[in-house]
């Protein structure tokens, strides 16, 4: 098995920032939004370098989705952002009028995402974005997994010219383990780990818990592939129904609830194609609460241990279905 | 190039128009058998105006890019704006009669242009209160290349109970958007009863001007003093303006004026008919019923 190492940590919401300075100079079009937690966000950069092209709209998010969408109306390529509760949640109508349905090339850019967010507590744990981007008609959804995943993502999703862009990313400062040479193209899902009894599907942050658990499996002789869906929508479909094919188990993690995220896409997909023994690591319907990433990542059971059991709960329910067929 | 060169008409044919307009909208609804009856008709003066008077665009390319930008905020009244643009030549006269139709261009509310979507139509609207911070964003947009189109947002006074239309108020006038002019269709009706028992609004003007916006009340029934409102909202530099018009939902049809219950309804066939016998014919002539075979344009195919 391949070993993936951690190069350094830096934050994902680091890379959306470094990759706004560096578009905002290559793209005269290029905008930048802030509802008032520019620092937070890391906008405030972009904002020094080019304080024209830079909205301020306050502690408004419905009107910071309507002004994006009209700038781009009018030829603009907004990046709209916020933290994710305000990014998805609060402004849904906003996105799903003004920027789904009218299809406006609108990049929604939200940090702070999932319960790693930790002391501000469940109001701030955004849990459900993914679940209510992905299921509006025209939209991307991306999750992209470190430091320099995030930052590709931003940059590429300037391709898309046609409708909107959601890009889900975090707080804190997590572990680098992609390099220039990995592969990055939306909707192109990367096997990190090669593995053969089963496949563990992440996004995000637990992209790096999954090679960890990964680890932990091939320690007790069980070959788990990794594979980082970092777009969520449109999903890699190809590479699931190969790995279902192939490691006939399935284990998705994710930071968000477990209904309607990454989990219920690829079993969404599975059920009408290949129905596949599958486990799902996610926060199971309940708010967060306060306390550290790593700690309210245990407590709320999306933790790498977490994965691993899944994973051997899935192997079982594998076996017993051999088991049936055989009979 | 000047798109509407073409399209300025005189006050009289403005009223002649604006009357058509009231008769297409009358034989549309009685076609569709629903949509919004009360504010398009009390609007047929002020897209009377915009469209044969203010507005430039070029029918025959609506993406034209001197165009002036109009947003209709308050979607549900589509009516008045499909019957506009048809008599403004963006599309064929005898579509009209496809409104809320399956297949159709003439969505119950307006919607955007790629599948839909009707030439002049910008993006969707019908959920309500978001009109002004697109509006604000295209001109901010419009604004950075140092182009000077004009962007127009009208809304229903109803409407105004959305926040989101004071979070866009507040960013025009935060961000001095004098190329920006808002119509607010002030006719005290809305859904459920009168605007001020839904919900008071009052003291409108003050709420505007107070926002940091230069607010001008006018008479939106009347066509010389709504022209003239505009032209002095497009002359004031520094802030926005609002034209706050006064409209009477239902105008021009005795038994609708004034009343909030026509807010949402379409004329029955006996209705409408004693509708049309109040609004003369004009000399711009009535549509004549689409035929789908033979007419159906190839966007809709």
């Amino acid at each position: 098995m391949v070993s993936i190492q951690s190069k350094g940590e830096k934050a994902t919401r680091q890379g959306f920032s470094d990759a706004l300075v560096e578009l905002g100079e290559e793209n005269p079009n290029v905008v930048v939004l802030g509802a008032d937690v520019s620092g937070s966000v890391k906008v405030d950069a972009f904002a020094k370098a080019y304080p024209d092209r830079f909205i301020s709209v306050g502690v408004a998010e419905a009107d910071m989705m309507g002004v994006s969408a009209g700038l781009a109306l009018v030829g603009k390529i907004p990046f709209a952002s916020t933290y994710g509760e305000f990014a998805a949640g609060r402004p849904f109508d906003q996105i799903r009028q003004s920027i789904a349905y009218s299809e406006m090339p609108v990049k929604i850019c939200a940090s702070h995402c999932g319960i790693t967010v930790g002391p501000d507590g469940a109001t701030h744990q955004s849990l459900e974005d993914v679940a209510l981007m992905r299921v509006l008609p025209h939209m991307t959804v991306i999750s992209p997994c470190d430091y320099l995943e995030t930052k590709r993502a931003v940059k590429e999703s300037l391709s898309i010219t046609k409708g909107p862009v959601y890009i889900r990313f975090f707080r804190d400062n997590t572990p680098m383990f992609t390099d220039e040479a990995t592969p990055f193209q939306i909707g192109k899902a990367n096997t990190l780990i090669d593995g053969t009894d089963i496949t563990i599907i992440a996004a995000g942050l637990q992209v790096w818990e999954a090679i960890q658990a990964a680890e932990m499996l091939q320690a007790k002789k069980i070959s788990a592939r990794v594979i980082n869906m970092h777009t969520i929508k449109p999903l890699d479909r190809e590479v699931i129904l190969k790995a279902a094919k192939e490691t006939g188990a399935i284990v998705t993690a994710e930071d968000h609830q477990i209904h309607c995220g990454l989990g219920s896409a690829v079993s969404e997909y599975l059920a009408q194609t290949l129905p596949t023994v599958q486990e799902f690591v996610a926060v199971r319907d309940t708010f967060g609460e306060s306390g550290k990433g790593v700690e309210l990542m245990k407590k709320y059971g999306i933790a790498r241990d977490d994965i691993v059991k899944a994973a051997k709960r899935a192997l079982k329910r594998k076996k017993g279905r051999r088991g049936e067929k055989a009979s | 190039m000047r798109g509407t060169d073409h399209q300025k008409l005189s006050i009289a044919d403005l009223k002649e128009m604006a009357r058509q307009i009231r008769r297409d909208i009358i034989k549309m609804l009685m076609i569709s058998k629903s949509g919004h009856s009360g504010g398009p008709l009390g609007l047929a003066d002020i897209f009377a105006s915009l469209y044969f008077n203010i507005l430039k665009y070029d029918p025959q390319n609506p993406t034209w890019p001197g165009r002036d930008y109009f947003f209709l905020s308050a979607g549900h009244l589509a009516p008045v704006w499909y019957v506009t643009l048809a008599r403004a030549g963006f599309y064929p006269l005898s579509e009209m009669s496809t409104l809320r139709k399956i297949n159709t261009r003439l969505q119950g509310h307006p919607a955007p242009g790629y599948t839909h979507g009707l030439p002049g139509v910008e993006i969707a609207s019908g959920a309500l209160g978001q009109g002004m911070s697109i509006a604000v964003g295209a001109t901010i947009g419009l604004r950075m290349d140092q182009k000077p189109n004009h962007v127009y947002v009208l809304h229903g006074d109803g409407e105004l109970d959305e926040g989101q239309v004071w979070e866009g108020l507040m960013t025009a006038s935060h961000y001095n958007l004098d190329n920006l002019t808002a119509i607010v269709d002030r006719n005290f009706c809305q859904i459920d009863e009168r605007t001020e028992k839904v919900m008071k609004l009052e003291p409108l003007a003050d709420k505007w001007r107070s926002f940091g916006w230069n607010v001008i009340e006018c008479d939106g029934n009347r066509i010389e003093e709504f022209l003239g409102a505009m032209q002095e909202a497009r002359n004031f530099k520094g802030k926005p303006s609002v034209l706050i018009a006064r409209t009477f939902m239902g105008k021009g049809v005795s038994f609708m004026e004034d009343d909030y219950r026509w807010h949402g309804v379409p004329p029955s066939e006996e209705q409408g008919k004693q509708a049309l016998s109040e609004l003369e014919p004009t000399k711009f002539g009535d549509f004549v019923m689409f035929e789908w075979e033979k007419e159906v344009p190839e966007v809709v195919k």
